[in-house]
């Protein structure tokens, strides 16, 4: 047999069209939570089906296509998105990050700044940012037509009165456009400020949940907060032991059983493009102490 | 007339024209009329199945009525027809300008998250973004309801039956609203804890200056509480007038079986 076993980037003609228009909707309302007719993918929810489906909507013959699992390039989800889509696209790949057109990430935003023309797509797994202080999904869906959005407060001040600052480290909801309240997916809060004012396009998908929403280039993302309780980001306080960087989002890797540990870049790309134009960094951060090794 | 008693000259609080609901054949509710002012307490009483609940939703625009209206005067002074605000309003009002205290506090309260998140929700919601007034107003709430300010961060699902419920009065008067609704308020709580909870509502209510509609099927409620009173049977209402005129001298037949039905003291 000669005939190609698939459509181009898998999904039929139609169901492409389907999330174009959900996507489309999505951009013109940003921060909405537009409905689409999610598929079926060959992975498992949790995987990054939705994701998946945004890309193979806008995928086109000329991208290029990176894709990063927790800033990683070489991660199992990472390589096998990467496969799966020059198998049934054929598209180039890469896992530079100015270099790419289209890239989907799993919990985390490129440390390099993104530009125009750039697409950003990630897995969500959680849209609704209500969702666990409101279960009724009608319930939220009217809080969100009628921005009605204290509700996303007490859970702040749930963080401030339970531990004195806002705890929430992930998915830290944020407000887009001055209008919807959204879960940015579980990216640390040390992107939220990304996220603003990008000038790359920000697609969000959920396959499970069957939702797409959207950030368009250039709009305003402001992370919730309190006056006396101001947003802040979060990062271990060390340079990374590969490039020596001081301003990227670190991963604590564990080297021994003795309380050995180094941080190095959550980001490889970043990372490997700062070791190979000379930036080294220290190999060793300093020991946990031992007091505080075990609780 | 006992309705001009509590004001001077000024506007209704809250009109229900002719009000009516049914549900097919089934008639739950006809033509009640009634006036509301500001600082007038109304009891509601009657037994089980008499409407008195269907009243109270239809009061409170969650039920909309199959015959007849409610008007409330806005903050601003216009009186405005329920039917005629749009959603957007209706909710806005009803967590600003109006309380609802459940029967069952797990109903009005958020049972996960802690008594002063429970408190300050309604603040959060009209903007304040502040974290410590919050919490210091939250704080002299739970005083106010005489709730142990150590307990402020404990859930209310920790707390026994009374706090939960002085807590959800708390959490319902936070934004100072001119109105509140009382479905049952001291239902299914002892009665030593329903004389404090009791104590308490009184106290408020006429600190605050509120306006309260409260539903019960406890003649002692609504002599303690109320001003008003109308009683109710078959989805009519049967008598109404003073809360102490009417309890001490029934005129309907029904009324004089409720007054007497009571256990002697």
């Amino acid at each position: 047999m000669t005939a190609p076993v698939y459509n181009f980037a898998y999904l039929d003609e139609q169901t492409k069209r389907m999330i174009r228009r959900a996507i489309l909707k999505a951009i013109a309302i940003p921060g909405y939570q537009v409905p689409f007719a999610s598929r079926e993918m060959p992975m498992p929810y949790g995987w990054g089906t939705g994701g998946v489906q945004v890309t193979a909507a806008i995928l086109g013959p000329t991208d290029t296509l990176k894709v990063i699992d927790q800033g990683s390039d070489d991660t199992t989800n990472a390589i096998s998105i990467r496969k799966f889509f020059a198998k049934t696209a054929g598209v180039s790949t890469t896992t530079s990050t100015a270099d790419a057109t289209v890239i989907q990430t799993r919990h985390r935003i490129p440390e390099a700044a993104l530009s125009e023309g750039q697409v950003l797509v990630y897995q969500v797994p959680i849209p609704e940012p209500l969702r666990f202080l409101e279960p009724r999904e009608t319930e939220t869906r009217r809080m969100h037509a009628l921005s009605e959005y204290g509700l996303m407060h007490v859970k702040l001040y749930e963080d401030i009165a339970r531990f004195g600052h806002i705890a929430t480290s992930y998915a830290y909801p944020v407000k887009v456009n001055g209008r919807y309240v959204m879960d940015p997916s579980p990216t640390p809060k040390f992107d939220n400020p990304k996220m603003d004012n990008c000038a790359a396009l920000q697609l969000f998908g959920a396959g499970r949940e069957k939702r797409i929403y959207a950030i368009p280039p250039y709009t305003t993302v402001v992370s919730l907060d309190f006056e006396d309780h101001p947003f802040a980001r979060y990062r271990h306080e060390a340079p990374c032991a590969l490039c020596g960087a001081d301003d990227s989002y670190l991963d604590e890797i564990v080297t021994d059983d003795r309380g050995g540990r180094m941080f190095v870049c959550s980001d490889t790309d970043y990372c490997e493009t700062r070791q190979a134009s000379g930036h080294r960094g220290s190999e060793r951060a300093a020991p946990h102490k031992k007091d505080h090794a075990h609780g | 007339m006992a309705e001009q008693m509590m004001h001077d000259g000024a506007a209704p609080l809250m009109i229900a024209e002719g009000l009516g609901k049914t549900y097919g054949r089934l008639v739950a509710c006809r033509d009640i009329s009634f006036n509301l002012y500001s600082g007038e307490v109304l009891a509601i009483v009657g037994e089980s199945g008499s409407g008195k609940s269907t009243l109270l939703q239809m009061l409170s625009a969650q039920l909309t009525p199959s015959a007849g209206r409610v008007s409330y005067r806005m903050r601003d002074g216009v009186t405005r027809d329920l039917a005629s605000l749009g959603e957007a309003e209706r909710r806005f009002l009803f967590r600003t300008d109006w309380g609802y205290v459940h029967q069952d506090p797990a109903m009005g309260l958020r049972m996960a998250v802690s008594a002063g998140a429970n408190v300050g929700e309604r603040l959060m919601a009209v903007g304040w973004n502040h974290y410590g007034r919050i919490r210091d107003t939250a704080t002299s709430w739970l005083e106010r309801v005489e709730i142990d300010t150590s307990r402020i961060d404990d859930a209310p699902r920790t707390y026994s039956g009374g706090m939960r419920q002085r807590l959800q009065i708390a959490r319902n008067l936070v934004t100072e609203p001119r109105l509140v609704f009382m479905d049952e308020p001291t239902g299914g709580l002892d009665v030593s804890v329903q004389a404090r909870l009791l104590d308490l509502m009184r106290s408020l209510v006429s600190e605050l200056g509120l306006a309260a509609i409260v539903v019960t099927h406890d003649l002692a409620v609504a002599r303690l509480l109320s001003h008003r009173i109308m009683v109710m049977k078959g989805g009519q209402v049967i008598e109404a007038g003073l809360t102490d005129q009417v309890l001490d001298d029934p005129h309907e037949g029904y009324t004089q079986l409720l007054v007497s039905s009571v256990l002697p003291g």
